[in-house]
């Protein structure tokens, strides 16, 4: 069966992300971008479905800017067999890259579509179950499990307070938390092969998808520094403090 | 212009969260209706009807809605609300798995976890991890929005009279099925409703070792959570993660306990009221942002606090 995996190129998670003086954004001049961490678990995913003998082949893409083709790059020397960028330059909203993938999964017809459950810029959390509704699939979002089987998958999902599976039919789409697994690091040979890899690159306009913004942003802003307080030097002082200055206790 | 609210409950209760969902519709402006979906949840659209400031509860009560399988709510509120101005859900695993799919049901974008209303078209919500607050405008006729439940104060429980109204609409897809699941059992309060929250760090050295928090955490009617380093680490399971990829709370008191303070760690507490860091390295991040800081090694002086308090 085949495997789509969408992913998106970021800010690298290392970074201490600023914003800009005009507060129009955030500064992104010279940021190191990297893949989104959960599509990194997503992509990670697909490969061991494959290494199990589930999986035949894995298409990555991606909806972004032409340098978005490193992502996909990585994405193929972790395992994924060829990939799409659907190249644009506009700031693609979530509504906007389900309905692009949308047209992608009636062109490759995938069993399966494993994407990251959140990107960690904007932490929408939105375009896993944008898609799925769009295709009329069922969704296993926040997935810590992901067992296929013969015409269904099972997906152990991380809700609060706990676990719950669920049981969708095929084709289906499936969110990835952070404990789905870890994944590997690509190795150089396999990074030397991922160039001779196939990259499709085509626009929204070819698929039919406007992706105009529906949520416009007006302003971004530092979030309220917390001023550090004092030290206390004994328990007893921080009891003392925590009874009569502060009185939460 | 109206404002539906998604009831988030057990089938047996209502949770706490849908009060601070419903302060952030009050917050819009317009009638407010709360729609309850699920199995045998007739006792929680009465609860419903009696939370200050709602017009309206709509019941659905049906198998399809029984846990809450993200197929067939969508279907449903999508229907529901599409004669509505906004639909509002609580920025809980349940909110996030479904609110997507209305919005694209309905072909509008979606605005998630709002932290402020500034008007009934524009948001704030943060990005980056909490790292910078955007301040968001949808041009949408109807805006689909998860809230924040800690950034919004809760409306009262108790005091409204709003008619109950069941909605005959079954939406099965036929395409999930829900197989278990395996919650957490604790006598403690809820981490995101807790006055006060205690949690342990890669500090605490190993899993027995929360047994002191626990300890300091029933003297004070506190939730335990943990920092993600400790989940990672197997100390405690991944529902007590407090942080950016775990839950984020706001009491009115917060104890880090050996917690060095990471980023992703502090965006899931920094808006707590007090924040006490209890920790040996007096360089510890977690100092910045803690209004009393106790440089101590934690196996002496977490006994010492639970005996003082």
């Amino acid at each position: 069966m085949k495997v789509l995996v969408p992913i998106k190129r970021v800010v690298d998670y290392n970074v201490k992300v600023r914003v800009k003086a005009d507060n129009s954004g955030v500064d992104l001049a010279n940021v190191k971008m990297a893949m989104n961490p959960f599509c990194e678990i997503a992509v990670e995913e697909a490969v061991r479905l494959k290494e199990k003998g589930v999986v035949t082949e894995i298409v990555a893409v991606t909806v972004g800017p032409k340098a978005a083709q490193e992502q996909l790059r990585t994405a193929m020397a972790l395992g994924a067999d060829r990939s799409i960028l659907v190249e644009t330059e506009e700031q693609a909203q979530p509504l906007g890259v389900a309905k692009v993938l949308k047209a992608l999964v009636e062109k490759e017809q995938p069993d399966l579509v494993i994407l990251g459950k959140q990107a960690i810029d904007d932490d929408n959390n939105q375009t896993g179950q944008m898609l799925a509704a769009l295709c009329g699939m069922p969704q296993g979002t926040f997935a810590s499990e992901v067992n296929v089987e013969e015409g269904k998958v099972k997906v152990t999902r991380e809700i609060d307070g706990g676990l719950q599976t669920v049981e969708l039919k095929l084709p289906a789409v499936v969110t990835t938390d952070l404990r789905l697994n870890e994944p590997r690091y690509a190795s150089l040979p396999n990074i030397m092969k991922a160039k001779k890899k196939p990259l499709e690159t085509i626009t929204p306009a070819d698929v039919s998808v406007d992706l105009a913004p529906r949520v416009k942003t007006i302003k971004v802003e530092p979030p309220a520094e917390r001023q550090a307080g004092i030290k206390v030097a004994s328990v007893e002082e921080l009891v003392d403090k925590l009874k009569n200055e502060a009185k939460v206790i | 212009m109206s404002v539906l609210v998604y009831a988030e409950h057990d089938n047996a209760a209502l949770k706490g969260v849908t009060l601070n969902v419903v302060a952030a519709a009050k917050a819009i402006g317009g009638d407010i209706t709360v729609l309850v979906a699920g199995e045998g949840c007739a006792a929680v659209a009465e609860e419903a009807a009696k939370i200050e400031g709602v017009s309206k509860v709509l019941l659905a009560d049906n198998a399809a809605y029984g846990h809450q399988l993200a197929e067939n709510v969508a279907d449903l509120v999508a229907e529901v609300g599409k004669d509505y101005g906004h639909i509002l859900a609580p920025a809980t695993t349940t909110g996030k798995n479904f609110a997507p799919r209305v919005a694209a049901l309905l072909d509008v974008g979606m605005i998630s976890e709002i932290s402020s209303v500034e008007s009934a078209d524009t948001f704030k919500r943060p990005i980056y991890a909490g790292n910078a607050i955007a301040t968001v405008q949808s041009s949408d006729s109807i805006k689909v929005i998860t809230v924040r439940g800690t950034s919004f104060d809760a409306v009262a429980a108790e005091g409204g009279s709003a008619s109950v109204e069941s909605i005959d609409v079954a939406k099965d897809a036929g395409v999930s099925s829900f197989v278990g699941e395996e919650l957490a059992k604790s006598d403690r309060p809820e981490l995101t409703a807790a006055k006060i929250v205690i949690s342990g760090g890669r500090g605490m050295q190993n899993g027995d070792n929360f047994e002191m928090l626990y300890k300091v955490a029933d003297k004070l009617g506190a939730a335990v959570g943990a920092s993600r380093a400790a989940v990672d680490a197997g100390f405690v399971p991944n529902d007590m993660q407090v942080g950016q990829t775990g839950k984020i709370v706001a009491p009115e008191l917060y104890v880090a306990v050996g917690i060095s303070g990471a980023i992703q760690h502090l965006a899931g507490m920094k808006d707590s009221k007090v924040i006490v860091a209890i920790n040996k390295d007096e360089e510890a991040p977690i100092f910045q942002v803690a209004d009393y800081g106790l440089v101590a090694d934690l196996f002496e002086a977490v006994p010492e606090l639970e005996g003082k308090i």
